[in-house]
């Protein structure tokens, strides 16, 4: 939708210079280029670093520079195969809890965050404006705050240490809320709702065959987003599970990085490193794939401002 | 993802569609997001402050204390110590991060750069990396051991200062929140850029505008509920500084004590010391502090200048 605000307005307005009007002429510039550059680079430094020491041996990290392989070593393959079985391949583990996480968690939030941003978009109902209230109010309140208390109450009911302690905070995401109400106040005509209403089609059978469909863009950018911040989470999991059954990767990686400080343990920083790059290769990924459907959908959240 | 009132209050209740008459149909929509919502943010909340007010003694038990646990607070040494540092890293980090991510989105927004699609998702990639992540790595990296700091101390037998040493610590960790960040804030302010009428820049060129010209007198302006809202995202974000010291800590215990950080703070309180109580003080007293401070970003950035 930004791109009909960008192209060409009016044609045939103050004929000048000759050339296509609206177009601003955009000499591309070598030397913001390298400037920018200097940016991306420190972006992407710290991956390279990353992608370059899995490839070493606990020794190799130790003895060789930091950007370059180590001379005559490339033990990327066993570090991925020592990740994955170290400790009766308690990665895996992790792994599995983080996706449970991640789809039961960010799902459900993208889930509830498309209703709710459809209902408050498309329908005027009591206590609307309560909603809208309560949801702004309670925003702003940092997660610390709310960190102790949540897990004193989930400690009485009795779920800490089990997943639903790190899922159901997971399911509210007021940023998708915000992301999903804008985004249906613009995408979804009042006419055609009307329409499939006159038609005699009900509220949730029109939601499913007209409104999400065209939410499709904010509904994946709602979803990466939350992804990201339940496959990254940290300080939710460390005070909720002590069971390392149920940790997810973060909290793992952590403890297998602590081991080095503890006495009698051996020090695994090559399964670190590996697991690490393991853990951001998913989501680095799906962002990279699909690129097109969220910065449309940030763009289209944008608008509102 | 807290805060999106900013543009969520100037988007809102004017725009209400009242397409239909007011019934309560919304909240099949509004309803599952809501319980959720009261679980676990209003909940919490209410909690909180219940526990503020009393103090668990060995000697008569849980007991109604009034306002003494917030006194206690506030003449307490150990909190303010760590208010002062995740001050100092407001004022410096969050300046410096959003004006990088500035320049950035008005460079790629200029349409004067080669590869721009590179640099967007290039500089973005950082924000899907974990935190925990990203603090190992760059832990690493800061490492005398096998880190860049160390190779570059060997190869050209220079001895830089320790990253991790007591004076640059605070930087080291304002150096990875950067990292993070500046590609997400970036994208904030590209996606608000670029819904920016490409009419305003023509009648501003033919009027004989330069490029910095335009970008002061309508880009900036165009953009400022971005700016507002990602300042806000920012005071909060440094005030809940947790993860990136807390998973420092092995690598410089004499410098990242347990009282770091008011969240640090907090969290030691509860889960080292048991004290409940006065921890949920000291996250209500952040929670109030950081919506003042959100709320007067909000005033100032809002009026008109």
């Amino acid at each position: 939708m930004t791109t009909a605000v960008r192209s060409p307005g009016r044609t045939g307005k103050a004929p000048t210079a000759g050339t296509r009007p609206h177009r601003r002429h955009r000499r591309r510039s070598v030397t913001l280029t390298l400037l920018t550059s200097l940016v991306a680079i420190y972006s992407l430094i710290p991956l390279i670093w990353l992608v370059i020491n899995a490839t070493k041996s606990q020794q190799g990290l130790l003895n060789s520079f930091g950007l370059w392989f180590a001379d005559g070593q490339f033990a990327l393959w066993d570090n991925i195969h020592q990740t994955l079985t170290y400790d009766n391949g308690v990665f895996l583990r992790w792994l599995a809890n983080t996706v449970l996480y991640v789809v039961v968690g960010a799902g459900g939030a993208t889930v509830l965050a498309t209703l709710a941003g459809y209902g408050l978009a498309k329908f005027d109902f009591v206590g609307r404006r309560g909603v809208f209230a309560v949801v702004i109010g309670a925003v702003a309140v940092p997660g610390t705050a709310l960190a102790v208390p949540t897990f004193l109450m989930f400690s009485r009911m009795g779920i800490t240490n089990t997943p639903w302690s790190v899922i159901i905070p997971s399911l509210v995401s007021p940023f998708g809320l915000y992301l999903m109400w804008s985004f249906s106040a613009s995408a979804i005509p009042d006419e055609m709702l009307e329409a499939a209403r006159i038609d005699g089609a009900g509220e949730f059978r029109t939601f499913l065959r007209i409104s999400v469909p065209l939410l499709a863009p904010g509904i994946v950018t709602v979803l990466l987003f939350s992804m990201v911040a339940t496959w990254n989470n940290y300080f939710l999991p460390l005070i909720m599970l002590k069971n390392p059954d149920w940790y997810p990767l973060t909290i793992g990686l952590n403890s297998w990085n602590d081991q080095a400080a503890t006495a009698g343990s051996q020090a695994v920083f090559n399964l670190v490193i590996t697991g690490s790059l393991l853990t951001i290769l998913p989501l680095l990924t799906a962002f990279l794939i699909l690129q097109r459907y969220w910065q449309s959908g940030l763009a289209a959240g944008s608008v509102k401002e | 993802m807290a805060v999106q009132q900013v543009a969520v209050a100037s988007a809102g209740l004017g725009k209400l569609k009242a397409r239909r008459r007011r019934s309560w149909g919304g909240w099949r929509f509004v309803g599952p997001f809501m319980l959720v919502f009261a679980l676990v943010f209003l909940a919490p909340i209410g909690y909180s402050i219940y526990l503020s007010l009393y103090r668990d003694r060995l000697i008569g038990g849980n007991s109604f204390v009034g306002l003494d646990n917030y006194t206690q607070a506030l003449q307490d040494s150990q909190f303010w110590a760590a208010f002062g540092r995740v001050a100092l890293f407001l004022v410096v980090q969050v300046p410096i991060m959003l004006f990088l991510a500035l320049l950035v989105a008005l460079a790629i927004d200029s349409g004067r750069l080669y590869g721009k699609a590179f640099f967007r998702v290039a500089i973005f990639l950082p924000y899907a990396v974990p935190a925990v992540v990203a603090t190992l790595m760059w832990g690493f990296m800061y490492g005398s051991q096998f880190g860049l700091v160390g190779n570059i101390n060997d190869a050209l037998h220079v001895s830089l200062p320790d990253p991790l040493g007591a004076s640059l610590v605070l930087t080291s960790i304002g150096n990875i929140v950067t990292w993070e960040f500046v590609g997400y804030n970036m994208l904030i302010f590209y996606s608000a850029l670029r819904v920016v009428p490409s009419s305003l820049y023509e009648s501003a060129e033919i009027d004989g505008a330069g490029q910095f010209r335009i970008i002061t007198a309508i880009k900036l302006p165009a953009i400022r509920g971005a700016l507002v809202i990602a300042t806000i995202f920012s005071v909060i974000g440094s005030f809940q500084l947790f993860n990136e010291p807390a998973i420092l800590r092995p690598l410089a215990r004499n410098v990242l004590t347990t009282d770091y950080t008011p969240n640090l703070y907090a969290y030691s309180l509860s889960f080292a010391g048991q004290q409940y109580n006065y921890a949920a003080t000291v996250a209500i007293i952040m929670g109030v502090i950081t919506m003042v401070i959100a709320y007067v970003v909000q005033l100032r950035g809002t009026r008109e200048f």
